[in-house]
């Protein structure tokens, strides 16, 4: 009897297998690049929409943007000023900030440093359900529990103003600060950790002089993502922050911001519609913003970087 | 009061050592001699590694460590409980099997543990300035770096690192040194470098080596410790040990019967 053969090896795979990889490969390349085709169309169509208005009479960019006076509806001299509410979504972002940041940090390094594993995982659930929120909801404890506090402990006119939006924008943007800063801290190799423990560091020196300035990148990135969810919250701050189209002498003035001042318009105005493109202006100017801090943080990174 | 030269630079004694529930060190008891280099040897897992985390216990820092037993370093109980663990480590050095300096400045990397020890106002910047220059002689670097203080330290080469490591101690007087596998990350020239570097410095300090390079044990060190599971199984003079080892167990490791 001969034994069979031993079948010859061919460097050769079928062709459903080599199609099937190649298929996959384009699938992928197209979830890589398909942020880049949505960005580049809402840019486009956001654009489009408010492009027309450049050609009308009633509007000048120069006006647009310096100054404050916002009669969109007027009968007899519509002008179309936006500078209060740049100013109000301004103020409001920047104390938000200024209340976040520090709770922010100083969570993320209590969470990845000091607290017990088991007390690290119940309050980041917690935080986490602070994230889950909807922002409607704070509007509603900002039209309630913040407005009769602040008239209450400053004797506010007004409790719906300045401080009111920037309280619920910076528990609003807490979250993402605590988490995304609780990564990069806990990014830094434990080999650093250990070089400074070894030369004596104290726990709060190790925090200091080697978490901070490992974790550098990381944290700028938390505070940046953190001002870009303030900067295009919307229904909270229209809830909050009283909606009057002024200049802010104060914390406790009430202001309009660039979202809310969309949010609240757009249902009103006609497809179309001079005041319609303004709007959608405004929405360029948004994204312009926004792209503004982005690239600011993007330099910043790669600055510190060289 | 006189000065004693205390006469162990680091002495253990009993000294019994838990992960969880696994024995990690079983009864050691140990004299390290200052001013020498002793080498700490044995096959992976034999406890050498945590025995050198005991001496500035930083074994400590992974929760479910537990110890009993004594650890002297100049004559002081490094367990007693008012002992402030960033005081033993100031005098306790300790290098790193991968350097680890700092991603901060090749400058602030060597200040580091002034910064973190001293005073602010006794900081000057002529005595942070002389600090780095004296520590960057010492261990061989101050030619090379002495225009590049400021580059990151986690962008030089690896022996540079490694080198800085050891330069960043000396500010803080230390009278230990303890080294984890310091050479197992660089290539010969570094692992020459840094062995001449340690012949320079033992003559000031006490300096305990882990090493897995038996090679490297019988090159630097002037007495040995050869360690299996937990236990020290024997201690001497390097040549003894490699020449003619007391012990069977020795005797089969430094052949290359096991290991």
């Amino acid at each position: 009897m001969n034994a069979p053969l031993p079948r010859p090896i061919v460097f050769r795979r079928p062709w459903y297998s080599v199609a099937l990889e190649r298929a996959i490969e384009a699938l992928i390349m197209v979830c890589g690049i398909s942020a880049v085709i949505l960005v580049g169309g809402i840019f486009f169509f956001v654009f489009r929409e408010a492009f027309p208005i450049l050609a009308s009479p009633n509007f000048g960019l120069g006006e647009f943007l310096f100054s404050i006076e916002w009669y969109p509806t007027s009968v007899r001299d519509v002008r179309y000023g936006v500078l209060a509410m740049i100013v109000g979504t301004l103020a409001v972002t920047t104390l938000a900030m200024a209340i976040a940041v520090p709770f922010g940090i100083g969570g993320a390094i209590y969470l990845s440093e000091f607290c017990t594993p088991k007390l690290r995982e119940t309050l980041k659930v917690v935080i986490e359900l602070l994230a889950a929120i909807p922002s409607v909801v704070w509007g509603f404890i900002g039209l309630t529990v913040v407005n009769d506090l602040l008239i209450t402990l400053f004797d506010a006119a007004v409790g719906l103003n300045v401080l009111n939006a920037a309280l619920l924008l910076a528990l609003m943007s807490l979250p993402i600060i605590v988490s995304i800063g609780e990564d990069a801290l806990k990014a830094v190799p434990d080999s650093y950790r250990e070089a400074g423990v070894a030369l004596g560091a104290t726990r709060w020196q190790m925090v200091y002089r080697v978490l901070l300035p490992a974790a550098r990148n990381g944290l700028l990135a938390a505070v940046l993502l953190g001002v870009g969810r303030a900067v295009g919250e919307t229904m909270a701050v229209l809830m909050a922050t009283g909606h009057a189209v002024q200049i802010p002498t104060g914390l406790l003035e009430p202001v309009r911001t660039l979202t809310a001042n969309i949010a609240s318009e757009m249902g009103e105005v006609s497809q179309g519609s001079e005041h319609y493109r303004v709007l959608f202006t405004i929405g360029v100017l948004l994204f312009g913003i926004t792209f503004l801090v982005n690239l600011a943080a993007d330099l910043a990174v790669r600055g510190r970087r060289r | 009061m006189i000065a004693v030269p205390p006469p162990h630079g680091i002495e253990a004694r009993a000294l019994n050592l838990w992960y969880g529930d696994f024995q990690a060190l079983r009864d050691v008891s140990l004299r390290v001699r200052p001013q020498l280099i002793t080498a700490l040897i044995g096959p992976s897992g034999c406890g050498k590694t945590t025995l050198l985390r005991c001496f500035n216990r930083i074994n400590e820092r992974y929760g479910s460590v537990r110890t009993t037993g004594a650890v002297e370093v100049l004559g002081q109980d490094v367990y007693a409980p008012e002992v402030s663990l960033v005081e033993l480590r100031k005098a306790v050095g300790m290098v790193f099997q991968r350097p680890n300096p700092l991603p901060i400045s090749v400058y602030e990397n060597v200040v580091f543990g002034l910064r973190v020890h001293e005073e602010r106002g006794r900081l000057t910047r002529a005595v942070l300035d002389e600090a780095v220059e004296s520590a960057l002689h010492e261990v061989g670097l101050w030619s090379e770096l002495k225009d590049q203080l400021q580059t990151r330290a986690t962008s030089l080469q690896l022996d540079q690192q490694q080198k800085l490591c050891i330069a960043r101690l000396l500010p803080l007087k230390p009278s230990v040194i303890l080294m984890d596998e310091p050479c197992s990350a660089l290539d010969t020239a570094g692992t020459r470098a840094i062995e001449e570097l340690m012949f320079v410095l033992k003559q000031r300090f006490t300096i305990v080596i882990v090493t897995h390079n038996m090679s490297q044990a019988r090159r630097v060190s002037d007495e040995c410790v050869f360690m299996l599971l937990g236990e020290v199984v024997e201690h001497t003079r390097t040549e003894q040990l490699f020449l003619t080892p007391q012990d069977a167990r020795t005797a089969d490791y430094v052949e290359g019967r096991y290991g």
